[in-house]
């Protein structure tokens, strides 16, 4: 039977980066892709998340993000945990993989830790982002996006308003943009609703299905 | 109130235990709630008045009726239901001569994204307790009838594979509603972790939703390909051993010029080789604004008989409730979702 390998990993972090939003890490002992997942569980033979790796290939620690959801199982207590505490994963896994021609990625909310990845892992050239947040404060990795991206990292910020953000969703800023070029691949990832509305538009605006490459947060 | 229909009859025991209650009582309780099948604490007369009376504080039997119903000019209904969280969920009813079945809900939305799929459009709004996903075969004016259950309806199932396994223990437990797990047939489009769960705790069919044998082509229609693909999913399926009696079987809804040529019957008989299964052959039901067109009834009659030549038992689902929107990959409570 297949089962995913299990290893247990002490956390070198835990840190609340904006209201809710953590980044978690731990010390690197494999080898991933950039926008594959791990899944997260706080015992060997308890319940699992995944998430996606939010940190460099070659980086010495892995990282991720999470939101803390108060009605779930995981989250709540994970953002409990500090340095020194333990926490059991599995191999990295997913295909949601860098692609060397040209595309724009969108994302939201924790969403954005495959993209960040990327970028970590030096593999962000030919390439768009459209972030999407509710709230300024989370636009946490603004500094490395702007030094990457420059006028290519579009921020669309829905519940504040700045003169550096498109003030809208995503899926608003979609909407509207005339730079949708045809030939591009479209990366996104997020929550479900965002995914599918995305790729609703997306295709509304003439934009192949199969140019579009989606990951879903379950 | 917490809702007693929906529970185990351990955790009944629990709260009859925690009530200072005959231990009898349990039992009881389970054979009014899943056999005698009343609809109040009130109708339960061998308790004494006092435990109902106890119990009455805390909890109702907790059915909830439906709010609305459409019937289809094929006799298939399509039922409307209230959650406790104040969502909405839909329910199809499909007689079919001396077969009645109820396809369940089991989310309201669904996270999974399926390009193809018209609860995928609403997104996710939460996951349903047994209590309500029981409630949708209770509830319905032909719940005496009913003779199978599929979990096709709204949702992934094995994204709520708690639940699921407590109603499925409900329905085929001798306490319970004592239906036979070969009755009963749970999709999943193959979470593996969850698929295993399943497998280990039920003895229900499984049915995969698998749409393409070709990886580059199941990922455009089916994101999650990107974390669990079909290989994988596969190879765990190969690993268990179904027995004689049940049956794991293989969705496949057709798409015009994607998925419906002849290098796809040669891929589907490769990667099937070896497990003992059947081919659902689905004609697509368009969704607004789709990408996607229907293969034509003339070329899905020759995939299954091309597949049949293969020695994989194929058949065609008959389409039903098309036209009051209970057909597979249309329920949808989107228009009812409050949005933030």
């Amino acid at each position: 039977m297949h089962q995913h390998i299990l290893t247990q990993q002490i956390i070198s972090r835990n840190e609340e980066l904006a209201s809710g939003v953590f980044i978690l890490s731990f010390r690197r002992n494999f080898s991933f892709q950039a926008g594959q997942v791990i899944g997260i569980g706080l015992e060997k033979d308890g319940p699992r998340r995944l998430y996606s790796i939010a940190s460099g290939e070659q980086e010495p620690e892995i990282a991720i993000l999470y939101n803390v959801v108060d009605e779930g199982y995981l989250t709540p207590k994970l953002s409990d945990l500090v340095e020194g505490d333990t926490i059991w994963i599995t191999e990295p896994r997913g295909e949601f993989l860098y692609d060397p021609s040209p595309a724009i990625w969108i994302a939201t909310g924790t969403g954005i830790a495959p993209f960040y990845s990327m970028l970590r892992s030096g593999k962000a050239e030919n390439k768009i982002l459209i972030h999407g947040e509710r709230y300024l404060e989370r636009f946490y990795f603004y500094d490395d996006f702007m030094e990457a991206f420059g006028e290519n990292y579009v921020r669309c910020c829905s519940g504040e308003s700045d003169d550096s953000v498109y003030y809208g969703r995503v899926t608003d800023f979609l909407q509207v943009t005339d730079e949708l070029p045809p030939d591009f691949k479209y990366y996104l990832c997020g929550r479900a609703e965002m995914v599918v509305e995305a790729r609703d538009i997306l295709i509304a605006r003439e934009i192949p299905f199969n140019h579009i490459i989606s990951e879903i947060y379950f | 109130m917490d809702a007693l229909f929906g529970k185990t009859l351990a955790e009944i025991r629990d709260i009859t235990g925690e009530m200072g209650l005959p231990s009898f009582t349990a039992k009881q309780i389970t054979d009014w709630l899943y056999k005698k099948r009343v609809d109040s604490i009130d109708l339960m007369t061998n308790l004494s008045k006092a435990a109902r009376e106890k119990l009455s504080q805390s909890f109702t039997v907790g059915l909830e009726p439906s709010m609305k119903v459409q019937e289809s000019v094929d006799g298939t209904k399509k039922y409307l239901f209230n959650t406790a969280s104040g969502k909405y969920i839909e329910t199809a009813y499909i007689p079919d001569k001396d077969r009645h079945t109820v396809c369940v809900s089991t989310q309201v939305g669904c996270k999974m994204g399926c390009l193809f799929c018209m609860t995928g459009k609403q997104g996710f709004q939460g996951n349903l307790t047994s209590t309500e996903i029981l409630n949708q075969l209770r509830s319905i004016e032909e719940w005496e009838k009913v003779s199978n259950i599929v979990y096709m309806g709204m949702g992934e199932p094995l994204d709520n594979v708690e639940a699921v396994l407590k109603s499925l223990e409900i329905l085929t437990a001798d306490w319970g509603f004592a239906m036979s797990p070969r009755r009963i047939t749970v999709s999943t489009i193959g979470i593996i972790p969850a698929m295993r769960t399943f497998l280990e705790n039920s003895e229900a069919h499984l049915a995969v939703s698998l749409h393409s044998p070709f990886d580059s082509e199941r990922k455009m229609l089916m994101p999650i390909q990107q974390v669990y693909p079909l290989n994988e999913v596969l190879n765990e399926i190969r690993s268990w051993d179904f027995g004689r009696q049940r049956r794991v079987s293989f969705e496949y809804i057709m798409f015009k010029d994607l998925n419906d040529s002849p290098a796809h019957v040669k891929e589907l008989a490769k990667i099937l080789n070896g497990i003992r299964c059947r081919i659902n052959l689905i004609r697509f039901h368009p969704i607004p604004d789709t990408p996607l067109d229907t293969t034509s009834k003339e070329r899905i009659l020759e995939f299954r008989d091309e597949l049949t030549n293969r020695g994989i038992t194929t058949t065609i689902r008959a389409s039903r409730g098309e036209d009051i929107y209970a057909a597979c990959g249309l329920l949808s409570t989107k228009s009812l979702v409050k949005k933030d």
